[in-house]
Order: C-alpha cells, then sequence, then structure tokens
C-alpha cells in the first residue's frame, strides 16, 4: 500500500482537469490543435493510471481485460473513413451514454434504500440522460450508415406520445427520490428512458442529423456530470460540463444555421420538414445549360472563383477531382476559395474535414460570413452538391419553409454554376429560384464526373483517363 | 456527500460550465467535427468510475456493470483519441504546403 495514495490520486484528478482544459483552449486553431489532443491524451493516462491507485480495488485481473478489450473495439472505431465520421461519432455517444447508464445503475442497486433525495436526483437524472443518449445515438448511426430508412417517420400525435413518455419516466423518478426503497420501479424509469430515445430520433431525417448529433453530444456530457456529482468527482463534473458546454454551442448553432428555434429543438420536436412549397409555382421558366466546356472556358477568365460544396458532393465522392479543379484554377492564377455552410455535411464541421482529406489548405476553407461578405466581388460561385443553403427564397420568400435561414450568398455574384444531376427540388423538396436567374447556369451532370470533365478541358484536353 | 461537499460540486460545475463556453466559443468551425470527437473522448474520464466499480467488487453486480462499463468508456478513449488526431493531420495551411 502506497502512503498517502488518496493525495497522489487527487493531484493526478487536478492536473488531469487542466489539461483538459488546455486540450480544448489548444484545439482552438489548427497550428496548435494536435497539442490539444496530446494534452487530453496525457490528462487521461494520468486520470487512469491514479484511479488505479485507489486502495479500495481488490480485484485487478477484470479491469485488466475490460481496458484491453475496449482498445482493440477502440482501434478500428478510430480508423474509420472520413465520411463515416458523423455515424461514429453517434455510436461513440451511445457507448459514452452506456458507460455512465451502468455505472449510475450499479450505484443504485449498491446504495438503495439509503439513497439521499439529492443524490437519487442526480442519479435519476444521469440515468434518464443515458438511456435516451444510448438508444437515441445507435437510432441516429443506424440512420447515417442507412441501416434504417433515412425518411422521417411521423404519425399523429408524436410529440404528445413522446412528451408522455418523458413525463412518466420523471414521475418516477420524483417518487423515487421521496422514496428510493420502491426498487423495483427502477427497471421502468431506465427503460422507459430507452424507448423514448428511440421514439425521439424516429421522426427525424438525415439532413437534420447535424442538429441532432450536437444535442446527443450534449447530453452525453450533462449525463456525465450528474455521474460526476452522485459518485463525488470533480474531474468527472468538470469533463462533463465541458462535453455539455460544447454540445450545447453546436447545437445553437445548427439550429440557428437552419433557422429553427432552441426550444425547438431542445424539445426534440424537430425534423419536422414542411414539404409543402414543392412545384407551388410550376410555371414553365426557362434554365440556362452549360458543358464542361464553356464551364472551363468561364473558370478560367475568372479571377476570384467560391466553391460550394454541400453533402452532394461527399456522396458522389467528388471532394479528390475538387482538388484537381482547385489546384488547374490555381495555377492559372485563379483565386479559389470554398464557402462552406454551417450544415454542410452531416455533422457539424464534416464538410471541412472531407476537404482537408483531400488535400486542400485550410486557410482556403471560409465560413459563411466571411464569404458572403466576398461575395459582390466573386466573378464566378460553384455550387457542387448544395441547393437549400443556397436558395435565395430564405432571403426574401416570407412564404417559403425555409425564409429566414441564414444562406450563402452565391446569387450576388457575376455568374452562378450549379452542378446538378436534374431540376428536381432538394430533400426539402423546395423549388429554388437560384436556377431561373439571368447569372446563373446549370450544369447537369453528375458532379464527380463533370468536375473531371471541367479538368480535362482546363489541362488543354490532353490528359483524358 | 454531505452538504459542504455538494455546494463545492456544484461551483465546480458551475465554473466548468463557463470555461467551457468561453473556451468552445473560440474554437473554430473549421475544427467542430474534431471537437466533438476529442469532446467525446474526454467525456469517457467516466473510465475512473467503472473502474472503481469494477474493482471494488462490492456486489457481483456492480462488477460487472463496472467491467462492461470500463469495455465502452475505454473503447471511446482510443477510439476518439485516434480518429481527432487523424483528422488534425489532415488540416494544412496553403503556407506550410509544398507546391
Amino acid at each position: 500500500m502506497i502512503p498517502g495514495a488518496e493525495h497522489i490520486i487527487e493531484i493526478t484528478y487536478i492536473i488531469a482537469a487542466a489539461l483538459f482544459i488546455l486540450s480544448l483552449k489548444w484545439l482552438s486553431s489548427p497550428a496548435t490543435a494536435r497539442r490539444g489532443v496530446w494534452a487530453g491524451e496525457a490528462g487521461m493516462l494520468l486520470a487512469i493510471i491514479g484511479t488505479l491507485l485507489y486502495q479500495g480495488i481488490v480485484e485487478y485481473k477484470w479491469i485488466a481485460i475490460a481496458l484491453v478489450l475496449g482498445a482493440i473495439i477502440g482501434v478500428p472505431l478510430g480508423n474509420v473513413a472520413m465520411t463515416a465520421v458523423p455515424q461514429r461519432t453517434a455510436l461513440s455517444h451511445a457507448f459514452g451514454a452506456l458507460c455512465v447508464t451502468l455505472v449510475g445503475t450499479a450505484e443504485f442497486y449498491l446504495r438503495a434504500p439509503n439513497i439521499p433525495p439529492f443524490m437519487m436526483s442526480v442519479l435519476s437524472l444521469e440515468v434518464i440522460l443515458g438511456g435516451l443518449t444510448i438508444t437515441g445515438s445507435l437510432m441516429a448511426a443506424g440512420k447515417l450508415q442507412e441501416i434504417l430508412p433515412q425518411r422521417p417517420i411521423t404519425y399523429k400525435g408524436q410529440n404528445i406520445v413522446n412528451l408522455g413518455m418523458l413525463a412518466v419516466a420523471i414521475g418516477i423518478a420524483v417518487y423515487l427520490v421521496h422514496d428510493p426503497s420502491a426498487m423495483q420501479l427502477y427497471p421502468f424509469m431506465v427503460g422507459i428512458a430507452l424507448i423514448f430515445g428511440v421514439m425521439l430520433i424516429i421522426p427525424i431525417g438525415g439532413a437534420d442529423m447535424p442538429t441532432v448529433i450536437s444535442l446527443l453530444n450534449s447530453y452525453a456530457g450533462l449525463s456525465a456530470a450528474a455521474m460526476g456529482f452522485v459518485l463525488n468527482s470533480k474531474l468527472l463534473i468538470v469533463a462533463g460540463a465541458l462535453d455539455g458546454a460544447s454540445g450545447f454551442i453546436l447545437s445553437v448553432n445548427m439550429s440557428k444555421a437552419m433557422n429553427r428555434s432552441f426550444t425547438n429543438v431542445l424539445f426534440g420536436a424537430f425534423g419536422q420538414v414542411q414539404a409543402t412549397a414543392a412545384g407551388a409555382e410550376a410555371e414553365a421558366r426557362s434554365v440556362r445549360s452549360a458543358t464542361p466546356e464553356e464551364a472551363a472556358a468561364i473558370l478560367s477568365a475568372a479571377n476570384k472563383v467560391v466553391i460550394v460544396p454541400g453533402y452532394g458532393m461527399a456522396v458522389a465522392q467528388a471532394q479528390h477531382k475538387v482538388r484537381e479543379l482547385y489546384d488547374a484554377l490555381t495555377k492559372r492564377g485563379v483565386d479559389v476559395k470554398f464557402g462552406i455552410h454551417p450544415v454542410a455535411g452531416r455533422m457539424p464541421g464534416h464538410m471541412n474535414v472531407l476537404l482537408a482529406e483531400a488535400d486542400i489548405p485550410y486557410d482556403k476553407l471560409l465560413d459563411m460570413d466571411e464569404v458572403n461578405a466576398d461575395m459582390p466581388q466573386t466573378d464566378v460561385a460553384l455550387v457542387i452538391g448544395a441547393n437549400d443553403v443556397t436558395n435565395p427564397a430564405a432571403r426574401s420568400d416570407t412564404t417559403s419553409p425555409i425564409y429566414g435561414m441564414p444562406i450563402l450568398d452565391v446569387d450576388k455574384a457575376h455568374t452562378v454554376m450549379v452542378i446538378k444531376r436534374s431540376m428536381n427540388p432538394g430533400f426539402a423538396g423546395i423549388d429554388n429560384p437560384l436556377y431561373y436567374l439571368d447569372n446563373n447556369l446549370m450544369l447537369f451532370g453528375d458532379a464527380k464526373a463533370f468536375v473531371g470533365s471541367i479538368v480535362r478541358e482546363l489541362s488543354g484536353g490532353a490528359s483524358h483517363g | 456527500m454531505n452538504k459542504a461537499d455538494l455546494i463545492n460540486s456544484v461551483y465546480v460545475f458551475m465554473l466548468a460550465a463557463f470555461i467551457g463556453f468561453e473556451v468552445i466559443r473560440r474554437v473554430s468551425p473549421l475544427l467542430h467535427t474534431p471537437l466533438m470527437s476529442l469532446t467525446n473522448a474526454l467525456d469517457a474520464i467516466a473510465v475512473v468510475g467503472a473502474i472503481i466499480l469494477a474493482g471494488e467488487h462490492k456486489s457481483t453486480l456492480a462488477a460487472v456493470l463496472g467491467t462492461i462499463a470500463i469495455v465502452a468508456a475505454t473503447s471511446n478513449i482510443v477510439g476518439g483519441f485516434i480518429i481527432t488526431d487523424r483528422m488534425l493531420k489532415m488540416f494544412k495551411s496553403s503556407r506550410t504546403q509544398k507546391p
């Protein structure tokens, strides 16, 4: 037995908490971000070693086996393709919440029926948030991986059923706070939370995933903080609060970028895309289209080009062709930048990761405000696989379902070119008036093939292949 | 947990939440995906609670649940740090990049 082990443990925890805060601080800029990962790893290692010194531990065998097994599962999960990062993230929220819920459950059965009211309140919060995050995140991962149907499933009275279930779970929690000896009720509380998680994600479509993942991230953090209260562990409270704050900030960002009110998001009443406006104005308006040769000629004559990528680009796996286009244009002295909408992709920042993977320098990736300020001085805006985030109706047409959503003002560029398979409207079923503007050219075709054709034209058409 | 512990914990939570907001607000939107995978890995510090449960062996149920919880949290720690580092390695500035 090491004398003073308790003090050593406390010291490792304090250092670990400081390292976690530094870790997130260093993440603020790409230049220092990797240092942030090292700080996080060091803090984690220190805290685990410190915990292993704890004198109450009588059995190390299963701890060792579990640590090794977890590492074996973790390595492949850390090496998934970049397009699969959203579902990996959702899965890891489920694992994190599973850990918290299992620990909470074990603590309940160890302590019941002698649980003080405050303890029982935070324990209930821990397992209800944890439970709904487990199944909710698994559902989200299933939808993102396309194992489950991505189409939102809605039925009448959905919100009432969902809120009713949540109310029953909270009701049981309140009863247990008053009378922790009613242990037979505990499994129902956790069970309802697990079912609630499924019901919460059923009505949500693929395009709403950025908000949902952020929200589940926040829930996972808050449940871990609640666990910190139960175990009286300051380190856990700090880590949970940081994670909860991060998820909260990202959720607010995402809901702002989709123009949904935050209460709407908090109560899970999102995902109800109003698919009404499609074809309301089915008048035969003309669109102009262009060939790859014409598009290449316009692009090479430009001084400033902004490329606006959407999830369609990632689906078509066109990011490496886009990189070739970037190279070809940059070689000709064209200034090429990328305009990234906050909800482009399937989770916050996903598009930046996909473009960085294709070796596009991060200082060329601009967020919405930066790029919109530049738009009137831009010669060509090239939209690849994005639709609703470029729809000018969001600015002007008060009857549009996406009215008020902040958009990339591509219509303010001298020329807009949109690569699109056909004139079919986007996921929300909303017609895009951008396509009928005089300064817009449609480039019909598959994103990857079309960008490839432009690149061939730019390089003199010599290198076919 | 006595009253003093409780009040201390509430203070810690409040301060950590404020620090979290201030620090995370400054994270560039460029890095929001790595931010989420990193906070996810850090959140798996819950493993310390699971280790104590599994190690103390106060009841079979607690030990079994604790052991499963260690597996779940460790997979997040290992996977989360690996993927965050892989993503951050890809972010290169045009100044440092070779032509």
